[in-house]
């Protein structure tokens, strides 16, 4: 017999073991797994964890790729690790990322040909705070009218979604573009372009604020009243009422800072890895952000490794499909396999293992 | 032995960190009221746990009727004829008596059935109680029944009992206590856990003594004092709670005609509510839990704010203030739920800290927390109020409910405020702590500090208040100097609308 027992307390050795664990776990099901469809399971698994950073051929290429990949996935995360750790489940970030990145490509756009550098950071503004109106829809709804904002911010995304298609085909469809939809290339108007830092590092604007955000969030929940409140008010609600924090102010603060942050890495993609704005330009990051922030422990350093090691399985995942001619399910299904494992053995941080004595029958 | 009914022999529990129940034997006779004592985290919890199936003992045998019983879980307990009535109750509000009831049973029979089973026992026992009543509409003295009642419905041979009049009115205690002496007439032998030990001389039999873990003592309770048994649970003696006399000073709290809707479907809502608190005076306000007391804390403690001119502090009106605003005014609360209200239970005793003392002891600055400072008043709390815990990094849910109290408490008294509200200040708290915590509210009393203290324990407002008052649906009573009363006029200004009748039977 198995049992749980209940930890006095959550174990911090194995807040830290389990992740490792999990990968651990991901490595042995995955490989079996691999070999069952007639692939090594060795190579698969070094092609997906260990090629892209590594490889003497493809290294050079996937390596500056896992920065780009992980920077938007981890400044989304932390903004919705934020209000996740209020009890506010924004789940709408995919559609405030959409609106932060047309919001700042039109407010450049609108100034196109200008040459000046105040330009870039314009955009930025002007992505967070589209983002930011994004998010408030549903928190002053939810506010105003007790709303639930899950369902308000996900169906937001579709109209985001719409608009995007709506506008890459209206009113930011580049005027020399031979009437496809998309607009101007932002990356090569040298007042909006968001450039690499380092050469070939994938190190740009966005991925330094990811940094950034996440030495902020850290301070924030564990220095700042403010991020006790909000601490508070995930983990006790009626506790956080009696020692006078406003759930209002909470919800605005939680959503507003999700969607500032989304809105600015829909900004930084748009004028630099993705370059335009076009119908396909919504990449599924603010979803993938929500598993990001969770694989994180909604915990800053947390997330910053989970968008690391996320980004690393989809360019080895890409990676393997090309190289080992495995099929794109089996990746996503060791994708999964990896979350199910991280989650799963969460558990024990909060419960010990039990192995039965014999029991009186 | 055919005469002993459960025999418990050297159990043992260990948990990290602490010994629950170090080789505890006792037996429980047949058909006798068993006292179980100990102060918070003595082990009583553990022990009956064990004996309830919840908790399995590392070491150590039960033996129920000379057979060996070793309960897997609480269904085998049940079958075997052990039944337990929880300090809290496990009931949905949203159903009836009958349907909570059948919940709790392995094998319910249909409602038709259980409805005519629930009135036959209650009538046999003379607890009142209609079948088909929703449960969220009962006094918590009904609730207990319908616990009550469902264990009987299943003739148990040994029924736990933890803490069960510390929700009760003196009449409600009353006919609990003659249903137990009912029932161990009929042969059934009652372990009975309670803190309140003038209770305990008057019911009980034997009684076992634990403290922390092991059993150190037994006696008859009604050849013993009360005193004599509180000595033996901590181990040494202790002060009673030192009468405090000074005239009450100028008006520091004025509630005028506070009312405020029901907060939700089972809430009660606060009607024309008035009274005035002064500077050195402690007011006590009884009633049976559910009459508005949770509510009147919330109003006053600014969690719901109310209309203008409804609550005043030294002459200005808080009534649209939130909680910080108040507490930066000196009026400070206490709520009754400890977990999830006063304290949150994953953060740790600092955090917990930081939750109301934040500007008064000024552990924020500018905003950023000051996280030594906080810990160093955690720190006091703990020194000055003898909260037993490894530390103030610990979660407070690892605290015994009686230790997290004496923080909770002492956290607001620590502030030095002028004004205190108090729900149920020792709930649960065993007999030297309650008298500590007592002793503290007194002393910040006589210090200038206006007190009120909602309790359901009318002995500690007897104690230490110097008016009283009772609440009933949300009304308040005249307020009389504690002097002038009797048990039977309290008895009178709580009852009200809730019918206290034993023999009456709704049908």
């Amino acid at each position: 017999m198995i049992q749980l027992e209940k930890r006095p307390q959550p174990s911090k050795a194995w807040t830290v073991a389990t992740p490792i664990l999990a990968v651990i776990l991901t490595m042995i099901f995955g490989g079996i797994m691999f070999s069952l469809i007639g692939t090594s399971p060795v190579e698969a698994i070094r092609t997906i964890f260990w090629d892209p950073l590594f490889h003497p051929q493809f290294a050079g290429f996937s390596r500056p790729q896992l920065l780009v990949k992980a920077g938007p996935l981890i400044l989304i995360a932390i903004g919705l690790s934020i209000g996740f750790r209020a009890g506010i489940w924004n789940i709408g970030a995919e559609g405030q990322y959409i609106i932060g990145a047309i919001c700042g490509a039109g407010a450049g756009l609108a100034l196109y040909p200008m040459d000046s550098a105040l330009i870039l950071p314009l955009m930025i503004v002007a992505g967070a705070l589209g983002g930011w109106a994004w998010a408030m829809i549903p928190a002053m709804l939810k506010v105003k009218f007790g709303t639930n904002e899950i369902l308000v911010s996900l169906m937001l995304v579709y109209v985001a979604e719409n608009l995007l298609a709506s506008v890459s085909s209206g009113i930011l469809r580049n005027p020399e573009g031979m009437g496809f939809p998309g607009s101007r290339n932002l990356s090569q108007w040298s007042s909006s372009q968001n450039l690499e830092l380092i050469p070939n590092t994938g190190m740009h604007l966005g991925v330094l604020t990811a940094f950034i955000a996440v030495i902020l969030a850290y301070v924030l929940l564990t220095r700042h009243i403010q991020g006790f409140n909000i601490r508070l008010t995930g983990e006790a609600p009626r506790a956080a009422k009696f020692a006078g924090v406003s759930p209002a102010r909470t919800i605005l603060f939680c959503l507003g800072l999700a969607g500032a942050l989304a809105g600015m890495a829909g900004l930084f993609e748009v004028t630099g890895p993705a370059g335009q704005i076009s119908i396909d330009f919504g990449s599924g990051y603010g979803f993938t952000a929500i598993i990001v922030a969770f694989l994180g422990r909604l915990h800053p350093v947390g997330i910053l490794l989970a968008g690391l090691l996320m980004a690393l399985t989809y360019i080895g995942g890409e990676l393997a499909q090309l190289m080992l001619g495995v099929p794109g399910a089996s990746i996503q299904l060791f994708q999964g396999m990896l979350l199910f494992f991280l989650l799963g053995v969460d558990v024990l941080t909060n419960y010990r293992v039990r192995i039965g004595k014999g029991e009186l029958a | 032995m055919p005469d002993d009914l459960l025999r418990l022999s050297g159990l043992t529990k260990a948990y990290p960190g602490v010994v629950a129940n170090d080789d505890v034997s006792f037996d429980i006779r047949e058909g006798e009221i068993h006292a179980l004592l100990g102060e918070n985290g003595a082990g009583k919890s553990t022990l009956v746990k064990m004996i309830y199936g919840l908790v399995k003992p590392d070491k150590g045998t039960m033996t129920l009727r000379g057979a060996p019983y070793a309960p897997s879980e609480p269904s085998a307990a049940r079958t075997s004829g052990v039944a337990m009535v929880f300090q809290h109750f496990s009931l949905f509000d949203a159903l009836d008596v009958a349907e909570n009831v059948a919940l709790g049973m392995e094998n319910p029979p249909p409602r038709h059935d259980l409805a005519r089973q629930i009135r036959e026992v209650s009538e046999t026992y003379g607890l009142p109680l209609d079948p088909s009543r929703t449960v969220g509409t009962l006094s918590a003295g009904e609730r207990q029944r319908v616990e009550i009642i469902r264990c009987l419905l299943q003739d148990p041979k040994l029924l736990i009992m933890d803490e069960p009049t510390s929700v009760l009115t003196p009449q409600e205690v009353e006919i609990l206590f003659k249903t137990l002496r009912q029932l161990k007439a009929e042969g059934t032998a009652i372990l009975y856990i309670s803190h309140k030990l003038e209770e305990i001389r008057a019911l009980c039999d034997h009684a076992t003594v634990l403290r922390l873990g092991k059993k150190v003592a037994t006696c008859t309770p009604a050849e013993t004092t009360a005193r004599a048994m509180a000595e033996m649970m901590i181990g040494s003696s202790f002060a009673s709670p030192a009468a405090k006399h000074t005239t009450p000073g100028e008006v520091l709290l004025r509630v005028d005609n506070l009312a405020m809707p029901a907060p939700g479907a089972f809430g009660t809502p606060l009607r024309g509510i008035s009274f005035e608190l002064r500077a050195g005076e402690v007011l006590g306000f009884g009633g049976v839990a559910g009459n508005g007391q949770d509510e009147l804390l919330l109003a006053l403690s600014g969690e719901r704010t109310t209309k203008r001119g409804t609550i005043w502090v030294k002459g200005a009106d808080v009534s649209r203030d939130g909680p910080v605003d108040r507490r930066a005014a000196g009026f400070l609360t206490a709520p009754e739920e400890r977990l999830g209200h006063a304290a949150a239970p994953n953060m740790s005793l600092t955090e917990n800290a930081v939750l109301t003392a934040g500007r008064r002891q000024r552990l924020v600055k500018k905003g950023f927390i000051n996280w030594g400072r906080a810990d160093r008043f955690a720190q006091d709390v703990i020194k000055r109020f003898d909260v037993r815990t490894p530390g103030t990094h610990v979660a407070a849910r690892a605290l015994s409910g009686g230790n997290l109290q004496k923080f909770v408490i002492g956290r607001e008294v620590a502030q030095n405020p002028d004004i205190l509200i108090v729900n149920q200040p020792t709930w649960g708290v065993d007999a030297a702590a309650a008298a500590a915590i007592r002793q503290a509210l007194l002393d910040l009393a006589s210090q200038g500090a206006a007190i009120l203290v909602v309790s359901q324990d009318l002995d500690e407002l007897l104690e230490i208040a110097d008016r009283f008052g009772a609440l009933n649906e949300g009304r308040l009573s005249a307020l009389k100097p504690v002097a002038q009363l009797n048990m039977e006029e309290i008895g009178l200004m709580m009852g009200g609308a809730h019918d206290m009748e034993a023999t009456h039977v709704d049908a």
